[in-house]
């Protein structure tokens, strides 16, 4: 696309004026800026994860070394709080993606007596100040006599999740023709045939957002896992914790890793999507 | 799963309605209603929006449940049961295709839902039929209007259902393409001879296609027939002027001469056929002298017209030339305004706006209606709104 308007648009600025060539390609450089400015921390965070630093703190680059890749759990308790952040997020992803597409239809759908008190009540999660809320369910726990560990830490993250999920599955249903439904019942689908043939899959994109959402948040949380843990640490409160005495490389390597992860997920995504547009 | 009839391909089922009625809160959206559509026919309900007819076809379809009364598809019972039970399927006003399934699966949609598993063949056979064969594996979204509105028919024909039940299906394409399918849609019912139930607001749809309209008005049916007939012998006003044009003249019955009522209007003796009239018409009641715009034809006063013909003198209000024919819009004293379509054949050059015409027509081309009726019922519908 761009090789041709360039070609077809050529004459055409010669007999005009050639702007100068900072001025052409100024969207790019604005762009490839901002792209640096996002990306940037990454590649830092990538660089010193092949540092061998002196000492407890990887601030100084030193020299290159793949120790911290080849034992990435050689920190002490760094991959058990790793292993109980997945664990945590991936069951509140469950739970907050459930629960949360329930609430979602309901609201889309059915007209109730506290319908517009709940939609209000779905976004305070998201509107309160996190350290509020941290404070307010630390406070709920304690009097009813909770013990902190991974349950707290569970219902604090499927809560917040839950707000997120709502809102994005919801605009989904809101979107989505009624007609669409009553045609597969005309079609001889049965309710629950025409719930898993056709809402289901119509409501998926705003049901998977909700759910990466959802694991994103409640894996790097850190304010409110802070305040309802007890003695239970998590992988960002492994490394806010280990920050105060020093930063090992591992913790890099970890980082590292999630990125990567990240983008290979979003490559995959963005090329699946795109094959199925060209078929 | 199971359909309440083994499907029978070319044969549909009639579909006979027994003082159904749909009632939301103090708002009745059908009165009470018998109907009842012959098995293979093209029955088409007809009106403006509000009037009650989509929800009619929603109670045939299960989508709405009657207030009262019973639906029967061939001789049963079916108002008890839900959609996904009825033998029959409905093409959607904007066809409410599946967005994300590709139009072959789209069609096969009714098949996998009863069970059947070699589709494929079924598929591309009624692809073919509506010319959609080589679109298989293409999304909705990315076909023309019209190519969606032919998937919707072929999603719902493939399932050879006893009736297929049409909610305006050609409502949002464009007047070419609407004329196009209209003929289309009239051959592959008479192909496959199921019994087709049509909504639409649009009465020259109604009357290309269907073999029997029902016009609707809040609610009721005002009138049933063949569309010449409804044509030709409206029983309302609303039915004459819904249905094309109609000139509604008020006058009073003075007398009876052989077959024909004698009426004055605005001091003209006019004739009216006694069997094109409601029957207890009696002299000095009042009446609606009806007649088409086409049926009438114009005279400059100096020219003969037909001794026997009913004639009206006024003055051209103004001329509109539309090619086949001149619209004309007569001011009648004492009558009001008069619509006259004349044929461009030869074209009268004294007949321009500001000119007395006399206005003229054969008595036996006038129906009568009741007087006591709102005399505009039906005049200012505005067709798009439906």
């Amino acid at each position: 696309m761009t090789t041709h308007e360039t070609t077809d648009a050529a004459p055409c600025a010669r007999t005009v004026r050639r702007p100068g060539r900072l001025r052409r390609h100024l969207v790019t450089i604005a762009g490839l800026c901002t792209l640096a400015y996002l990306v940037l921390p990454n590649v830092i965070v990538l660089v010193f994860s092949f540092n061998k630093p002196n000492g407890r703190f990887n601030y100084q680059w030193q020299r290159f070394s793949t120790d911290a890749w080849t034992d990435p759990c050689g920190v002490a308790d760094l991959c058990g709080s790793l292993g109980l952040s997945l664990r945590i997020a991936v069951w509140a992803t469950l739970g907050a993606t459930a629960l949360g597409t329930m609430i979602a239809f309901a609201l889309a759908r059915y007209r109730f007596r506290a319908r517009s008190t709940v939609n209000t009540l779905i976004f305070l999660p998201m509107a309160m100040p996190e350290v509020v809320m941290a404070a307010s369910l630390a406070t709920l726990f304690l009097n009813m006599g909770i013990q902190f560990g991974f349950w707290t830490i569970l219902i604090a993250h499927i809560m917040f999740c839950l707000s997120f999920v709502v809102t994005a599955v919801k605009a989904r249903v809101m979107s989505m023709d009624p007609r669409l439904e009553q045609a597969a019942q005309d079609l001889y689908a049965t309710p629950v045939q025409t719930f898993l043939r056709v809402t289901l899959p119509i409501a998926a994109p705003g049901i998977a957002a909700g759910a990466l959402l959802s694991f994103a948040l409640s894996f790097d949380d850190f304010i409110i896992t802070n305040f309802n843990a007890g003695s239970t640490v998590t992988f960002p409160m492994f490394v806010w914790g280990s920050a105060q005495r020093g930063t090992p490389v591992q913790i890099n390597v970890i980082g590292t890793a999630m990125f990567l992860i990240a983008v290979v997920c979003v490559v995959v995504g963005q090329l699946a999507g795109a094959r199925r547009k060209r078929s | 799963m199971t359909k309440t009839a083994s499907p029978q391909s070319g044969s549909g089922g009639d579909v006979r309605l027994r003082r159904i009625s749909k009632t939301y809160g103090s708002f009745t959206a059908v009165h009470p209603l018998d109907l009842t559509v012959p098995a293979g026919s093209f029955f088409a309900l007809l009106g403006a929006s509000g009037c009650g007819k989509t929800t009619t076809l929603r109670m045939i379809a299960g989508l709405e449940d009657p207030s009262t009364g019973t639906v029967e598809l061939s001789g049963e019972d079916v108002t008890a049961l839900p959609p996904y039970k009825r033998h029959v399927n409905t093409v959607f006003q904007n066809y409410a295709l599946f967005p994300h399934l590709d139009i072959f699966e789209n069609v096969a949609f009714g098949l996998r839902r009863r069970g059947i598993k070699s589709v494929k063949k079924q598929v591309e056979e009624m692809l073919d039929l509506v010319q959609l064969g080589p679109m298989a594996r293409r999304r909705p979204q990315q076909l023309s209007g019209g190519q969606q509105q032919r998937v919707a028919v072929a999603r719902a024909l493939i399932n050879h259902p006893q009736v297929l039940l049409l909610d305006e299906p050609l409502g949002a394409l464009d007047l070419k393409l609407r004329r196009q399918m209209q003929l289309e849609l009239k051959r592959i019912q008479t192909e496959v001879g199921i019994t087709f139930v049509h909504v639409t607001h649009d009465q020259e749809e109604a009357m290309t296609m269907a073999d029997t309209v029902a016009v609707m008005n809040g609610g009721r049916v005002e009138q049933l027939g063949a569309p010449a007939d409804l044509y030709e012998n409206p029983a309302t006003t609303f039915v004459a002027n819904f249905l094309g044009t109609s000139n509604l003249i008020e006058a009073e019955v003075t007398g009876v001469d052989g077959d024909d009522l004698l009426l004055r209007a605005a001091d003209r003796a006019l004739r009216v056929p006694a069997r094109r009239c409601p029957h207890a018409a009696r002299t000095g009641d009042k009446l609606l002298a009806g007649v088409r715009p086409e049926k009438m034809a114009l005279a400059h006063p100096d020219d003969a017209v037909p001794e026997a013909h009913n004639r009206l003198s006024g003055r051209i209000k103004d001329a509109a030339f539309i090619g086949v024919s001149t619209q004309y819009l007569l001011d009648v004293p004492g009558v009001g305004e008069l619509a006259v379509y004349e044929q461009n054949i030869a074209r009268d050059g004294r007949l321009v706006p500001g000119a007395d015409v006399v206005a003229h027509w054969n008595g036996a081309h006038t129906f009568g209606l009741d007087a006591a009726q709102d005399i505009s019922a039906g005049a200012d519908v505005d067709e798009e709104a439906a």
